[in-house]
Order: C-alpha cells, then structure tokens, then sequence
C-alpha cells in the first residue's frame, strides 16, 4: 500500500475519532450516519462536469450542514428529524446522478493513487478538525450539558453548533474515497460509541476512541489488501467487532 | 442601592401562546428574589428570557459588568456519558478564564467531595448533580446566581443543606440570588422579595405580604399548605 495513502487515513481516523466522540455523547449517532449521505449527489454532479469526485462531495456535505444548521433553527424539529429527511433525499438525488460502477464506488469507497495535493489537504483538513475539537472541548462540554449554562458563560451557542457540524462534514469528507457515502457515517460513530462504554473520563474517551479508529483503519487497510477485499467495509468490520467486544467488557466489569 | 436588574414590560410568546406579558421589575444588587406560581406560570421561560435564551419583547438590563451563574431545573442528559464532575468544572474554568485552582474551591463551597467530583455525572445522585451545578455556577465568579428549583430530586436533609449552602455564598460573596421555587417555605425564609407569577395578576413584594393564605389561594387556585419556621 502506499505510504501516502496510509498517512492519509491515519489522519483522518484520527479526525474521526475525535468528532465522534461528541457526536455520541449528543445522542447525533443515526443523525451523523444520514448526514453522510448528502455528499453522493455531489459526487453524482463532480463526475458528471469531470470535477474530483470528493471536492463535489465535499462542497455538497458543507452546504448540507448549513442547511440543517438553519432549518433546525428557524423551525425548532429536532436535528435528527431534519437530517433524517434532506439527507433521505440527497441519497435519493445522488443515485439518479451517479449509476453503475461510480455509484459503488461512491457509496463503498474505492482505493486509488493519491496525488501530492490530495495528500496534501487532506492532512490539512484532518489537523484543522482535531485543533477545532480539543481547542473547543471546554465549550462543547458545557454546551452537551445545558445549553443555557454555555450562554450564560458567553458561548455562542449556535456558532459552536455550526462550527461543529462543519467539522464534521469535512471528516466524512475526508473519507469519502476510502469508505464512501453508506460507511464513512460510521467510522465516526462506532470507535466513539466503543470509547463510550469503555472510559470513565473525557480524556479518556478521546484517546480510546482514537486508538479504535485508527487501528481498524490500518488493520482494515492492510487486511483488505491481502484478502483484494474492498477496503471501506472491512475497516467498519473490524471497528464493529471492537464495539461488540466492548459490550462484553463492560458486562464483566 | 443599585439593581442588578431591571426588567422592563416583558413579553413572552411561545408557540403563539402569551406566556408572559408586559411584565416589570427590578432586583437590588444583593438581594434575593424569589418566583413562584403555579405550573405553567412561565417560571424557567422566565429565566430563560432573562439570560437571553428565549426571544422576547421589552427590555432586561442587567448591571454592567454582571457575570450569571446559571443552575437549570433540570438536564435532558444521557446517563452513560464519560463526562465527569471535574471534566464539567475543569471546562467551566477555562471558558470563563479562571485558574484551575477554582474548581477546588468551587467544589469546597458546595461541599461536594473531591471523590464525587471524579464520577462520571450521570451516576452522581440528584443532590450531588445539583451541587456539582452550583459549584459549575461558583467557578465563573457569578455576581447574580439564577436558581430553578435547586432543591428538585434532592431530599430533605440534602434540600436543607443546599440552602444553607446557597445563604452562606450569598453573605460571603455579596451575590443577587434570582430563584425558582415550591417550597413555600423556603421562600419565607430566604427571600427579600417574592414574584409571584401568573399572566393575569402578577405580584411583587416582600414574603410577609405575598404569601398570605388569601393570595396564595389566588395565585394557585386552592389554598396551599406552608409552615414558618
């Protein structure tokens, strides 16, 4: 496998394992699975204008989360029922643009030679995800408490909620080619959620749950490509036994 | 004596229902106010207005250079959530820009154990829950505290405890207590002045005239049973 493409997915497990965290502890988990769906209609209209198909998911992710952002604030419906529904018909939307191979490639993700550039943003991308969660902790902690404690203390509470959903965008973002659309979602939740059953602090979740992404990842890496396996579902393979087995130690504990 | 508060014909309107109306007072700095009404009142939309969390018509001043603690009613938190009592403060200290040494002292005033503080808080008990909140409130140096129904879910030695701990902040640290409370009683006891809320006939003065048994049998359609102590 190529060292390029390795550094990547590090970096982005990484991201992963940090956003999830907070994606968890805010009950987002089938929330953030949907709302990695909208990035496929923007894959559908990059490979119909010839543009990188993740730049097209990319910019479709960012315009969704504001979207979300601002209809969960003017109507008031909690987030997952609105993600619950744009992102239903986004996923409807990008199978009518995307057919055949390039749909399966989309939803599953598909390894590929990275270029300098790619490697280059995206590891950009991954860092400025991980800056914005720890240097926001302190804020997203209060603010998964009481939202109006965190007003209280001078959060801007809805910046706060924009600035987070945008990071997480830009993780499924950075996850599209190996782990598309259907899987990308749950990357983020499943080593978080197995972090929540096993740490008894925050410091503790994050580390775990970090550790988990980025050891399925690798191992999934790695696995995949002795077995020509598709690499996106054996990585959620892996993350999904470490959370079942998360489940029988925290029963014995 | 200067307010800590003035608030000025404030409206409330949620979901098309008037929750509040054309509602005025003021709070002098160091003193405390009670709210108390019937359910529905509008008690925490109240609260929630006043800290800027609702939309609402007319005007809340508060005292330039007011810092509020806030401890809400309660919290729709999931109970398994590796957050604990110190991760909470640690947070609270860093957002409002006060040394870590805070928290210690913060968790003294409450009296709430160092041990306690270290559990993940959903399996703290209602009482530590709120003193772990009270101590959340304490760490930003509050010079209003905001109170809805401190004492809910906590029982009557701990209710006791925690008011007396609220009284002894309020002396020593020259705070405005705004509260939100049932316990008739307590009122009595702790309050300088009483708010009572319904939409039609709100009322404000000291305990001694609003909380006589012809106007409380107003306020909650039947009379209500307190004691003085």
């Amino acid at each position: 496998m190529p060292w390029t493409a390795l550094t990547l997915s590090i970096g982005m497990a990484i991201a992963a394992g940090v956003v999830g965290c907070f994606a968890v502890m805010r009950r987002m988990s089938l929330a953030s699975d949907a709302m990695s769906h909208v990035a496929l209609p923007g894959i559908g209209l990059a490979l119909l204008f010839h543009v990188h198909p993740v730049v097209g998911g990319l910019a479709a992710l960012l315009v969704g989360t504001v979207l979300v952002w601002g209809l969960e604030r003017r109507t008031g419906i909690s987030t997952e029922t609105v993600v619950g529904v744009v992102f239903s018909l986004a996923l409807a939307v990008g199978s009518l643009l995307a057919t055949g191979e390039e749909l399966v490639d989309a939803l599953l993700g598909a390894p590929g030679r990275l270029g300098r550039w790619e490697l280059a943003l995206g590891l950009a991308g991954a860092a400025a995800v991980v800056a914005f969660v720890l240097a926001q902790r302190g804020r997203l902690v209060i603010a998964l408490i009481s939202n109006d404690i965190a007003r209280t203390s001078g959060i801007r509470v809805e910046r706060l909620e924009l600035l987070y959903l945008l990071a997480f965008a830009v993780t499924v973002a950075l996850g599209l080619r190996y782990l598309g659309v259907l899987l990308m979602g749950s990357l983020v939740i499943i080593p978080a959620a197995t972090a929540k059953h096993l740490a008894r602090s925050l410091d503790g979740m994050l580390a775990i749950s970090v550790a988990i992404s980025v050891c399925s990842t690798v191992a999934g890496e790695i696995l995949a490509s002795r077995l020509r396996l598709a690499t996106g579902p054996v990585i959620i393979a892996i993350a999904a036994g470490l959370f079942l087995a998360s489940l029988f130690l925290r029963r014995r504990r | 004596m200067a307010n800590a508060l003035e608030v000025e014909r404030l409206s409330v309107t949620l979901d098309r229902t008037e929750v509040l109306r054309d509602l005025s007072f003021t709070v002098p700095e160091g003193t405390a106010l009670a709210v108390i009404g019937p359910n529905g009142a509008g008690k925490t939309v109240l609260f929630r207005a006043l800290v800027g969390a609702l939309p609402h018509r007319g005007a809340v001043r508060w005292a330039p250079g007011t810092r509020i603690g806030y401890v809400p009613q309660k919290l729709d938190l999931e109970r398994d959530i590796p957050v604990t009592g110190r991760d909470f403060l640690r947070a609270k200290a860093a957002v409002s820009g006060e040394p870590q040494g805070a928290t210690a002292r913060a968790l003294e005033l409450v009296n709430l154990p160092r041990a306690v503080a270290e559990k993940p808080i959903g399996t703290l008990s209602g009482g530590q829950f709120q003193r772990l909140l009270l101590a959340a409130a304490l760490v930003g140096k509050p010079t209003v505290l905001l109170f809805d129904e401190p004492t809910a879910g906590v029982d009557e030695p701990g209710e006791e405890r925690l008011y007396g701990t609220i009284r002894r902040l309020q002396e020593a640290e020259r705070l405005t207590l705004l509260l939100i409370s049932h316990e008739l009683s307590v009122v009595y006891r702790y309050a300088t002045n009483v708010l009572c809320l319904t939409l039609e006939h709100p009322c404000l003065g000291p305990p001694e005239e609003i909380l006589t048994p012809e106007r409380i049998a107003q306020v909650y359609g039947e009379p209500l049973k307190y004691h003085h102590h």
